[in-house]
This record gives C-alpha cells, structure tokens and sequence, in this order.
C-alpha cells in the first residue's frame, strides 16, 4: 500500500473519555502507514446537542470543519468516532445536494465552503485501503484463541445511504480485521443493536437494559472481550460495566477494547501507545490468555 | 383515388384536447380526400356502419381513421373495409390518441400534430396497394413448456380435444410448485391428491408426448408451423429400462447432494426419484455429485440396478418437433431472501422458507409430515410467519404484491395448529389480501378458529437468543409499539419472482417480457393468455404471480385459444412481406446474410443470380429492405416510397 495521508479529525471524545481510542488510532495508522494530518483549529462537529436543536447550525459547525481540511488540501477527512462521522456526512450531503440550504449554513461560516471534502471511518480505510489481507502480513503478535464479539452500534453503517460502507444489517468489516489478526471472531447477532447511546445520564435504566441485553449475548456465545468501534457504546460497555451489572443482577468482567487497540497489540505496537491502561475493566487477562495459548501452541 | 377520413372523439378521450371537427375540415383539402367528417366513436357499431355507408355514398376506395393506436383496432377497422367490400389494406390508421391527446393539453397545438398525422395516413394512404393474404396449412400439435398445474391444464384440455400434445418439463418430474404443497386454500385439501391424478393422466394420456428433464433449446418458424428444438439433458438413466424401484436411491452413498424437491432442508442423493408420484416415476442423476461421475469410482447403482438402467456415457440429446402453437407455462420461482441480513441472510437454520416449510407439513416430505424444526429436530411451540419477504419491497426491487402469500401463511398457521395443538403462531403482516372466493373467510378462520396472532407491522430483526430460540422482533403498527416474539421457528414467506431464464425462453419464443421477467400478455385486460407474437400462448405464473384456481383457469383459456386457433381449415399469412424487384436485384446476398428468420433463399434467373422470399417465413421486419444497396427488396405496405411520402407530409416547409 502507497502512503496515503488524510485529513483527520479526531473529536472532541477522544480528547477525554476515549483517549486511548484516539491514542491507539493514531498508533494502527501510523504502523501500517496511513498519514494522519490533523485539522488544525478543529472544533466540535455539532454532535447530538446541535442537531436536535437546528440542523442548520448542525451543518455550520461541522462546515466549518469541512472548511478547514478542504484547505489542507487531501481528499478526504478521517474521523474514528462514528458520531462525528455521521454529522460531518449529513452536512457535507445535504450542502452537495441543496444549494439553499448550503447558503444559509455558509451565512454561519467565517468562510464560505465551496468544495466539500469526503468523509470516512478510520475503519473504513483500514479496511478497504490496507484490507485484510496487507493486514495479516504485518501481524507480529496474533491474537490467537482469543474469542470476541465485534460490536458495531447504531450509526457507524446506518443510515446505509449516507454511511455507504458494509452492510447496515449485519456489518462485517470489523470481523475481517479481528480474523485477520488472529482473533476468532464469535457470530454476535446484536452487532448494529442500540447500546442505550447517551441516555446513560437522563434515562439510566435503558442503559442498563440495552447494554445488559449485549452483555448477556456476548457472555451467553462465551466471548473473552466486546470490540468496538464508538466511544459512546465502549463507555455504556465498560465504564457502566459496574452499574449494568448490579442493575441487572450479573457479575460480567468483559473487557470492552476499540478494535484500534487489539489490532495495535497484534501489530506488536508498545502498551503505552494504545491506552490499555484506560480502560475500566481490566483487559490484562484477556490479554494474558492469548500469551498461554501461543506457549501451549 | 377516392379517400374518406374518419376523426375519431373516443368520448372526451380525444376531443378533450383535439378539435376533430377542424381536423376533418383541415383534412377536406389533403388530395384526392373526397370525405371527411369527425366521430363519437369510430369503433363502435354505429360509428363502423357510418364508415361504410360512406364508402358508398361516396365511392370511397381509401380510409383513414385517426383514433387511437393500431394495436388497438386497425384490424377492427381493416374488417370494416371487407365488410364494405374494400380491400383491408386500403386502409391507415392516424394515432391522435396516444400520440397526441393523452401527452398534450394545448388544444391548438393538438389540433395542427392531429392535422399533421391525418396528412402523413393520407399520404401513405394514396400509395397503397390492395394486398391478398395466402393461406397455408396448419401443423394441429401444440408444445407445453412446463409441467406444473397450468401446463398440465393447458395440456390435458388440449390433448382431450383431440390435439397432439407434446410437453416439456425442466425437472425430472412434472406437478411444478403444486407438488410440493401440503394442502392448499381455502379448502385445505390435500395437493397431491388432487394434482396426482392429472399428472398420471399425463402420463396416459395418447395424445400426449412428455419430454421430463428436457429444455425448449430453440424455435423457429411461424404461427401454425413452429420447428421446437428440445433439449433433453443426460439424466445417466436409460429411463425406457429404469422401473423406479428406487433401489439405487437407498443404496447412493454421495448424501451431499442437495434435494430439490424437499427444497433441501431433506437429506439428498446423486441419483434420486424426486417423490413417489413422481411423473415420469424414473431416477436421475446429479453428475455434480456422483462420485462416478466426478471422481470415477462408486458405480453402486449400476451394480445394484435389477434392470440395468444406468448408464454413464448419457450425453444430452436434441430433438426436433413440429409444433402449430406454444403454450408458455413456466410458472416462477421464489425470490431469495438471503439479501435480507435483518433477518439473519441464511445464517441461522431455524429461518426457513414458506415453501420449505411446507414440505416439513407434508406427509412425503423429509420429516414424515411431523414438523420438526431444522437445527435440532425439536416440535416447534412457537411459530412466526413473516409476510411480505421480496413482495412490496422497492428497497430489494420487489414492489409488487405476490398476491397469494397471505391465503398460503393463513393455510399454514392452521395446519401448525393441527400438527401442535399446544402451538401458537404468529404472524407479521402489512395488509391481509384475500380478495377470493372463501379467500377472506379463510383468514378469519386461521385468526378466529385457530387462534393465530396476527400483528399488523414489519420485522425489523431475528437473532438467536443463544439458548437455542429465536428472538423476532417488529413493530406492531395496530398499538403502536415494539413487540418481541420468542420463536422456536420463523417461517418467511417469500415472495415470487419470475423463473430463471424467463428472459432467455422469451427471446427464444420472441415474445415480449416485464422488468421482473414476467412474459407479456397480448393486453392486459382482453388478452390476458395471448401474446403478441401469433400461436404463442400464456397460463399460469409466467405471466405473474398467480394461485393454482387462476394458473388453472389461464390453462384452460390458453388451451381454447390453440383449440380456436386449429380449428380453421388454413390460415392467412401476413401479406405484408418483403418483395423482390427482379428487375434491379444484383444477386449480391447481402439480405439472404442478414435475414434473422432465413426466409430469403438465393434462386437462378436466366443464369444469374438473385434473391426470393418464402413468403410464409418472411416476418415482415424490414431489415432485408435496409441493407439491400439497391433498393431492390421493398416491404409490401411499408415501400421506400410510402414511407418518404409520410416523411414529405409532415416536413412541408
């Protein structure tokens, strides 16, 4: 694969709550050669809050951001959180298609958008640009006898026409990626299903039934760690693991890792650079499992 | 030339947009016109008799009528012309309906195009010639192309009446998609012990020639003499020596193959007798799994055949019959919902298929008639019928209604009831679509009687809830909320598709075929068994989606129009065909090359040579015409001359 550089935009959870996603992206990226220029002066996309209230204002403060690669000059904005990708999408798509609702986002801009750069998933590029396969080459650690789940939550492939990556039904990339590194990826039904998303602050109760109903199924097809791809459903996973559990009656020590971070650990890539240590539950054993099996192997 | 124009109004159809009252005046000045007058409806009885009395009150020798398309009523009107004693191809037809009323609201510009076309029919018109038909013998056998409930409808009525029949069957026994069924609606009575008899009498029957496990490879010819190539594939059993004992099926040990009959939720054999009222009751086998065949070892049915029917070098076979007309009774397939990933795409073996299903229910099929669901053999208590799965979705290019899913669902919510009285079925539907006799009443029963739960709404997902059941979840539309459903078995019932290589059959037929590959009907309200090409017939689901009482009805109806057909003495061929000026052909062969129907043979003329049609294969296309460099060949009724004078009528200025 030719080094390709794009422009990224890492959001504004990955400067907090999911830092070791942002962390462990950067790392995979880099480590398969992916060049990752930063936006910069980048600010918020306009996440829930903005398009609840106005899209217009949606569409401008993801504009904006649009604005600022289109002048870095690639062809095409990265994003790892799903929810910046879905707004940076909606508003780059609905200012290609009506030129009266782009006049009125651009009265918002300090600076008209004129060209309006592509939007993908980091997920997206790692797997249709490096593939499977290219992957497959570069891993140093397998994660071998290592069974997950691949959890890709609501957005990342829907809705299908706006997302236009895998399928919105039953999505399979993230399986392909985690075979590729060694991992047996476990048939999880509940793949796209809704982790309760932010409702975890004024409706905790549906958290916890939404996210128990993953954690049941994932514990029920005996996985040893739920990968995902979303900053918001790996904190409903992992950081509520405690609640969800005492909600519902359970004792689940699953750990919750983004996917960047076991491809990076398969990739021979230092603990350090994936923000292991970050999350809740404790990933260690799983991790130690997969050290016994290739000794035994 | 004494030419009479006739303006039609259709009602309002054309007057709405036209003035026909200036469109004859305008008319009145066209040469050699010597009447013209406008007409409520030129096709009705009164306004017929008005063309003929005025034919001759004024001597006419020519007629236009501007009305609606010739497809419609140019042989109305060609009839109107003999009736008057007029040569019928004296005669042309303006189309203001279709061409111009019904696409245009400006009145007066609908007048001047109306005018306008009026002048080209009176232009063509001036450079007629009266034509004779010929007429030519009659071949009375008819080809059935498919087995199933329609086919052999079409076939026994026309065999009864005295017709030879000859019926081509794809699979290795006829009955169709009938034969798979368990009962059916509304009656739910047993399927095979209805359709059994007629596939026997099939069999029986004098009249009829079967040709199982065989393919229409090619047609040629023309209305009343077709010539049928007939594919007749290697089935590696000398079926006039093979019993059906079934002996060799016991013995096969290739168990991979998949079995079609049972819709292959049943175990398979290489060789296989489809069911045991199988029609022909003869062994098949797959060559893609036979381990003699692919591998070159095994041969256990050989050894074990008590009357030495197999026979490996089979090679497929083509035959030639002639045939006066076709009946097409391909009927469809089922569209494959394995592009619905909500509904877990085939991963998950406890979602089957309506028709799958139903050979679970049937006595003969791979469970004995006990229901048993697929992954672990266990009776069933909860069954969900899904509707709707590739009918009335645009989102998987189905957006039509298949039209008998919700009578088949009903049927076998009450069967699951029979089998399991301690069963409850479920059943997601849009609308209940029962508009048949005892149809709607049949629903109710399945609801009121049976105790099915109908929920009116969509399933948005099925998944596994990894303690071995499914977990169905929808929207139920009536209350307005989620509903989730624990299943032990999800039924889908799947909509209907055209069957494969309709498209190819058509072509090979040239008969006309919809976007989802359905065949033409001749119209779609007055024509619904005919097509548009003359002697080739529709019955049953090839034409669309169709339950067995209308697929039987269209047998039938398809079976009277060849009945119809054969019953005149000869039949006239089309005389606009292709004709030779002697005089200016150079014998170059150009149009005997490009002739897609063979119909122009190279003769000697005084040593030198030159082209001649067969009037009775010329199909009248005209591309003989185009290619030929000389102009030599004209197209009887559509001459270079007739057609540039059309050209010269509407490009005046």
């Amino acid at each position: 694969m030719t080094k390709h550089t794009y422009s990224y935009y890492p959001g504004c959870s990955g400067q907090g709550t999911s830092m070791e996603y942002e962390r462990s992206t950067r790392a995979v990226c880099e480590a398969v050669g992916i060049n990752l220029d930063e936006i910069p002066d980048w600010s918020c996309c306009g996440s829930t809050p903005a398009h609840t209230v106005d899209h217009t204002l949606s569409a401008a403060l993801s504009g904006r951001n649009l604005g600022l690669a289109a002048k870095q000059g690639h062809d095409c904005v990265l994003t790892p959180c799903p929810s910046c990708l879905t707004n940076l999408k909606t508003a780059g798509k609905h200012m290609a298609e009506s030129e009266t609702f782009k006049e009125k986002v651009n009265r918002l801009l300090d600076e008209p958008l004129e060209t309006i750069p592509d939007t993908k998933s980091v997920l997206q590029v790692l797997f249709e640009d490096l593939g499977p396969d290219a992957l497959a080459k570069k891993v140093a650690r397998p994660l071998k006898g290592l069974k997950v789940v691949t959890y890709y939550g609501c957005i990342l492939t829907r809705p299908p026409g706006l997302m236009d990556f895998d399928s919105e039904e039953n999505p399979i990339s993230m399986d392909k990626l985690m075979q590729a590194a060694g991992a047996e990826v476990l048939q999880f039904p509940l793949k796209t299903e809704c982790c309760g998303a932010s409702h975890g602050v004024a409706r905790r109760d549906l958290v916890m039934r939404l996210s128990g109903k993953l954690l049941d199924m994932a514990d029920s097809l005996g996985a040893d760690a739920v990968v995902t791809a979303c900053p918001l459903c790996q904190m409903n996973l992992d950081l509520r693991q405690g609640q969800v559990n005492s909600a519902n009656n359970a004792s689940y020590r699953l750990p919750i890792f983004y996917y960047t971070q076991l491809l990076g650990w398969a990739l021979g890539l230092p603990d350090a650079s994936l923000g292991l240590d970050k999350l809740c539950v404790d990933p260690r054993p799983a991790l130690q499992s997969i050290s016994a099996n290739k000794e035994v192997a | 030339m004494r030419i009479g124009v006739f303006i039609c109004h259709c009602g309002s159809n054309i007057e709405g947009t036209v003035d026909t009252a200036e469109v004859s005046r305008i008319a009145r000045d066209y040469p050699e016109v010597a009447f013209a007058t406008d007409t409520m409806y030129a096709c009705s009885e009164p306004g017929q008799d008005g063309i003929i009395e005025a034919i001759g009150e004024h001597k006419l020798d020519g007629v236009v009528v501007a009305s609606c398309t010739p497809r419609m009523h140019e042989a109305t009107f060609r009839n109107t012309l003999e009736r008057a004693g007029l040569n019928p191809y004296m005669f042309e037809m303006a189309n203001i309906r279709e061409h111009v009323s019904w696409i245009g609201k400006d009145r007066e510009a609908n007048t001047n195009k109306a005018a306008d076309l009026v002048r080209m029919a009176v232009e063509k018109l001036r450079r007629n010639q009266p034509l004779i038909a010929k007429e030519f013998d009659i071949n009375r056998r008819v080809l059935v192309i498919g087995g199933g409930v329609a086919g052999i409808q079409a076939a026994l009525d026309c065999a009864d009446a005295g017709l030879e029949v000859v019926m081509v069957e794809r699979e290795s026994t006829i009955g169709g998609k009938m034969a798979k069924l368990d009962k059916t609606f509304p009656t739910v009575d047993c399927s095979s012990c209805i359709l059994g008899p007629r596939m026997v009498e099939i069999a029986q029957h004098p009249n009829i020639t079967l040709y199982a496990c065989s393919e229409v490879d090619g047609v040629s010819g023309y209305v009343g003499n077709f010539s049928v190539k007939i594919k007749k594939k290697a089935r590696y059993v000398d079926w006039d020596k093979c019993t059906g004992c079934g002996e060799c099926v016991e013995k096969c040990p290739s168990r991979k193959a998949p079995n079609t009959f049972d819709e292959k939720i049943g175990p398979g054999r290489a060789i296989n007798i489809p069911f045991p009222q199988a029609i022909p009751k003869k062994a098949t086998i797959n060559a893609e799994y036979c381990i003699k065949l692919t591998k070159g070892k095994c041969g256990t049915c050989e050894k074990i055949c008590p009357s030495n029917a197999i026979d490996f070098q089979q090679q497929d076979e083509i035959i030639t019959e002639e045939v006066g007309a076709v009946v097409a009774a391909t009927g469809y397939d089922l569209f494959d919902w394995t592009v619905y990933e909500e509904y877990g795409g085939g991963r998950y073996p406890d979602v089957i298929t309506s028709l799958q299903y139903e050979r679970l229910l049937s006595a003969s099929g791979p469970t004995g008639g006990h229901v048993k669901r697929p992954s672990d053999g266990k009776e069933p208590k909860n069954v969900v019928f899904i509707q709707c799965v590739g009918s009335r979705d645009k989102s998987v290019g189905r957006p039509y209604c298949s039209g008998f899913c919700c009578m088949y669902t009903a049927k076998q919510a009450i069967l699951t009831k029979d089998h399991i009285p301690d069963s409850t079925s479920y059943v997601f539907y849009m609308d209940i679509r029962a508009p048949g006799k005892l149809y709607d009443e049949f629903t109710r029963r399945a609801m009121e009687e049976y105790g099915a739960q109908y929920i009116r709404g969509r399933v948005a997902m099925v998944y596994p809830d990894g303690k071995g059941n499914m977990i169905v979840r929808g929207a139920d539309t009536l209350m307005g909320r989620q509903v989730e459903v624990q299943a032990d078995l999800v039924v889908l019932a799947v909509g209907v598709e055209s069957a494969k290589n309709s498209p190819q059959l058509a072509e090979k037929l040239r008969i006309s075929y919809d976007s989802y590959g359905f065949f033409m009907e001749g119209h779609p309200k007055l024509k619904p068994c005919e097509t548009n090409t003359a002697g080739v017939y529709l019955a049953g689901a090839c034409q669309g989606p169709k339950d067995i009482p209308a697929s039987v009805a269209q047998g039938s109806a398809a079976a009277s129009k060849v009945i119809g057909l054969f019953s005149k003495e000869k039949l006239k061929s089309d005389p606009q065909t292709a004709n030779v000026d002697i005089k200016r052909c150079i014998g170059c062969g150009k149009c005997v090359l490009t002739c897609p129907f063979g119909a122009i043979k190279e003769v000697d003329f005084r040593g030198q040579p030159k082209a001649e049609v067969i009037e009775t294969v010329c199909q009248g296309c005209g591309i003989c015409s185009s290619t030929c460099p000389q102009g030599a060949i004209q197209l009887r009724h559509f001459t270079d001359n007739q057609i540039l004078a059309e050209v010269e009528a509407i490009c005046r200025f």
